[in-house]
């Protein structure tokens, strides 16, 4: 088992090249597999326990996981130094990848089979995200009443057209509200 | 015309968004990208979001293609960082205070509260991303088919978007 979460200082330059392999490598979404493995079973910088707390801080906050991950993990290990390493490690290589997928897509437009191509992929991500939130749901709704909420928060935001940030706080503070008086259910989500 | 300062603010304020998931902000990336700015049609965005699931790294690096598109490298870079460093620089700080704030009963509603919006806000983005990207019953079929495989099995997600790219060149 990896020891506790305090270790003998680990290299910025150690940290940013553990998360560029990540940036690189975890394809078709699912990063959080890949830094756990880095993380916790490769190179042991932190323990099984530390990495769920930190999952738990990103689900508080707005961000992707992925980076979030990554300032948190990257904080913990080398400060703000190893915060910044971290992050630039995870996103350069999707971004470096995007930034030509848009200049080879503004030169190969209007190219039929491309297009259709393209149509596939889109119909496939549709299919993966709403695999993603089954599978996060599943895991982060531990009561019946949240389903009132997630419902509450579709309906505003895709039948009603309320303003996304406006839905987040009306209904996010109705049900830190709801969740604040029924104290009975304190019980922490398990990521 | 310079676009950079608009691409600066629109992509911060997405950022702050993505409670749960780049796609929460989806329906505002819609409404601001295609509708507002005219930065993408409707169908670019639903193909660069659909390539951007398939690429490694955070799902969302596809902001990326849309800065490209709009401004060339400099889009690509403000867009980059309008996205990540303000809600980097907010991670940072919750993480270090995460102790203390833990022991507050107010933060701790308001995670709890957080979590089924957020899911509300990934479905919320799921269904508008849907409405535009299904197009007919075989773009149906393949989102419904990606759909369930990945939740009966663990078939890297990357190979599905593959394949359905094949079935979309041969089929549509």
């Amino acid at each position: 088992m990896p020891s506790n979460g305090k270790n003998k200082s680990v290299g910025v330059g150690q940290i940013f090249l553990a998360f560029l392999l990540i940036g690189a490598t975890s394809f078709g979404g699912g990063v959080m597999a890949y830094l756990r493995s880095s993380l916790v079973v490769k190179h042991r910088w932190v323990d099984d326990e530390t990495f769920v707390e930190l999952l738990t801080i990103t689900q508080a906050l707005p961000g992707l996981k992925a980076t979030n991950m990554a300032i948190l993990a990257g904080d913990r290990l080398r400060g703000t130094l190893g915060a910044l390493a971290a992050i630039a490690g995870v996103c350069l290589p999707g971004a470096v990848l995007m930034y030509f997928v848009g200049v080879v897509y503004q030169v190969e437009r209007q190219r039929p089979l491309l297009e259709a191509a393209l149509d596939g992929v889109g119909a496939a991500a549709v299919g993966l995200i709403l695999a993603t939130t089954v599978e996060l749901g599943r895991k982060s709704l531990t009561r019946l009443d949240d389903l009132a909420f997630v419902l509450l928060t579709v309906i505003c935001v895709n039948r009603l057209h309320v303003p996304v940030p406006a839905a987040l706080v009306g209904v996010g503070g109705l049900a830190a509200a709801w969740h604040g008086f029924g104290r009975a259910g304190t019980t922490r989500p398990d990521p | 015309m310079n676009q950079l300062p608009a691409l600066a603010r629109v992509f911060t304020y997405l950022s702050l968004l993505t409670f749960g998931g780049g796609i929460a902000a989806y329906p505002e990336l819609q409404r601001l990208a295609v509708d507002v700015h005219k930065w993408v049609t409707l169908v670019q965005l639903d193909h660069l979001y659909g390539v951007g699931q398939a690429a490694p790294g955070p799902n969302m690096m596809m902001i990326v293609s849309i800065g490209t598109l709009t401004a060339g490298l400099p889009g690509a870079i403000v867009v980059l960082l309008a996205f990540f460093v303000p809600t980097a620089f907010l991670a940072c700080v919750v993480g270090r205070l995460w102790t203390r704030l833990q022991g507050r009963p107010w933060f701790v509603a308001v995670a709890r509260g957080l979590a089924p919006v957020s899911i509300g806000l990934l479905l919320a983005g799921c269904v508008t991303f849907a409405k535009g990207a299904l197009t007919g019953w075989v773009t149906s079929l393949v989102a419904g088919i990606v759909f369930v495989t990945l939740l009966r099995s663990t078939v890297n997600p990357a190979l599905l978007v593959l394949a359905s790219a094949l079935v979309g060149a041969l089929a549509l």
